[in-house]
């Protein structure tokens, strides 16, 4: 019973100091005051900044938009690429999943290094294009990565079946063997929004100078400091809020899905 | 039959280019600026000179001091999480895990930042730089030593543990002796899944270390703006580190170690 006890503290220790610094920033983002550690009153004026302020809404579409754009790209790509390489000949297989891991097991900073240096001496300019190439860099060798298995375990004779009673090959592929592999697309798909959404470093490389997202430019708020610093920082505590409410929505929506599934 | 097995394997020539020119080629290109000098003309000088440079060779050993302090704190703070879910006969134990899961969607910058904010409302921010980072990186890196050490904890048969029992094994041997040897897998994979990051990702240093602190990836990145052949070398030094060790540990187990794999 002891160690019970004992077990059941130190889990739930480091639960809370996993979440102590959002619930600190949660219970702040509804005070009037731009200071954590005073209290004003109540208020959602840091809510309404966050609304109302130009460059933060514009930096909030552009994360969404590079995000769902890259993780769009990346899926069909990725999807593709996976059937390629497991219909390939063992050689061109294992080139291709080996170049493939290569952004999965390479630090970040050097994937964009690389990228960079590359779009400069090719003579590409930075635009929105090269920041959605360096998102479909880290994201699609995941999505390839989350379908793999889903191939591995897929029963190749059912294609031949859909062949044999007449299918053409692109339908007994669409048919037959992505809802075979379905499962692992979405995976991938949501793998691919949420490196897109979290991702700095490769952001900042790829940027055109004048396109900020949440990353680049809370990161130049906080580090750099600009005119409005006090009322920017302020509302990133109700933005962060606001994405820990949708985010733990998100997480439950789809437990009781998953409940459901499971009791059909 | 010979034209439709073309037809299938076309599907990854696209991904085949697009690897061809995005990540093939700049990785020739790093490997090309790395062993050239200013004017384009072969030269080791840049291997030369990071390996006689103390300035850059204490850079590096602070960082890999900083990335091995972080890993050890992952480690000891997730091993008994992982371990107690694992074993834990509890029926909501995928919530619990998924908890812990949870922070590490929102956005990295926006939780580094509230690591910042609660910092600087204690007042540690700018005082204890070190700490501060070191700090940082372990809350942000630790589901990435949880996830791979619950999945081999979980996978060890429970039987193991009885057979441990039942030929006079203690607690103590038990851990030693049969969990310890059979999670090293998941304890491999979680070390280079929280190593690298923490020698690299500059973030959390420049956040909460005030940007006093430079760690190899900020290192690389103050040679972008001045000198690319020096940058270039670094990272493919770098690249080939990181790829060694991971050959060496066996690399990423399987995609359920991958981050958010779990959801």
């Amino acid at each position: 019973m002891m160690k019970k006890c004992f077990k059941a503290t130190y889990i739930g220790l480091i639960l809370f100091l996993l979440y102590a610094p959002i619930l600190l920033l949660a219970v702040y983002s509804f005070n009037s005051a731009d200071i954590i550690g005073t209290w004003g009153e109540f208020s959602f004026r840091h809510y309404i900044t966050l609304f109302t302020d130009e460059a933060i809404l514009e930096m909030i579409g552009n994360t969404l938009l590079l995000a769902f754009s890259a993780a769009i790209l990346s899926t069909v790509l990725g999807t593709a690429g996976a059937l390629g390489i497991y219909y390939s000949k063992r050689r061109v297989k294992t080139a291709l999943n080996g170049v493939s891991q290569i952004p999965i097991i390479n630090a970040e900073i050097v994937t964009a290094l690389a990228l960079a240096i590359t779009f400069v001496v090719v003579g590409i300019e930075k635009s929105f294009f090269t920041l959605l190439i360096g998102h479909m860099v880290i994201c699609a060798p995941f999505v390839v990565l989350s379908i793999m298995p889903k191939l591995k375990q897929m029963d190749n004779s059912l294609y031949e079946a859909a062949l044999d009673l007449g299918a053409s090959p692109a339908k007994a592929l669409f048919k037959v063997v992505l809802p075979q592999i379905i499962p692992g697309v979405i995976s991938g798909f949501m793998l691919a929004i949420t490196l897109s959404l979290d991702d700095y470093i490769v952001t900042s490389y790829c940027k055109p100078s004048t396109f900020n997202t949440i990353s680049t430019y809370v990161y130049n708020a906080t580090t750099k400091g600009n005119a409005h610093t006090a009322v920017t920082l302020s509302s990133f505590w109700a933005l962060t809020t606001i994405i820990f409410v949708v985010i733990v929505a998100t997480v439950v929506a789809a437990n009781l899905i998953g409940k459901k599934k499971e009791e059909r | 039959m010979k034209r439709l097995r073309f037809s299938r394997k076309t599907l990854g020539i696209p991904y085949a280019v697009f690897l061809l020119f995005f990540v093939v080629i700049p990785m020739l290109v790093i490997v090309f600026y790395a062993f050239t000098d200013q004017e384009n003309h072969f030269s080791v000088m840049n291997f030369a000179k990071f390996f006689s440079d103390p300035t850059k060779l204490s850079t590096i050993v602070y960082s890999l001091v900083i990335a091995l302090i972080t890993t050890v704190c992952c480690l000891v703070i997730a091993y008994p999480v992982a371990l107690i879910l694992a074993r834990s006969k509890m029926k909501k134990k995928s919530v619990i895990l998924m908890l812990f899961v949870t922070p590490m969607w929102i956005n990295f910058v926006l939780r580094v930042n509230a690591i910042r904010e609660l910092l600087n409302w204690i007042g540690l921010l700018g005082e204890a730089n070190y700490f501060n980072t070191i700090l940082g990186m372990v809350y942000d890196f630790l589901p990435f030593m949880i996830l791979p050490l619950y999945n081999t904890l979980v996978k060890i048969d429970n039987s193991l543990y009885e057979a441990s029992a039942d030929l006079g094994g203690n607690a103590f041997t038990t851990f030693t002796r049969v969990t310890l040897p059979l999670s090293m897998p998941g304890i491999m994979s979680g070390i280079t899944m929280v190593f690298l990051p923490s020698m690299t990702n500059y973030v959390v240093s420049d956040m909460l270390g005030n940007s006093k602190i430079t760690i190899i990836g900020k290192f690389i990145e103050t040679y972008f703006g001045s000198d690319w052949h020096m940058g270039s070398m670094i990272a493919l030094i770098l690249l080939i580190v990181v790829f060694t060790s991971t050959m060496l540990t066996g690399g990423f187990q399987s995609e359920e170690n991958v981050r958010g794999a779990n959801l």
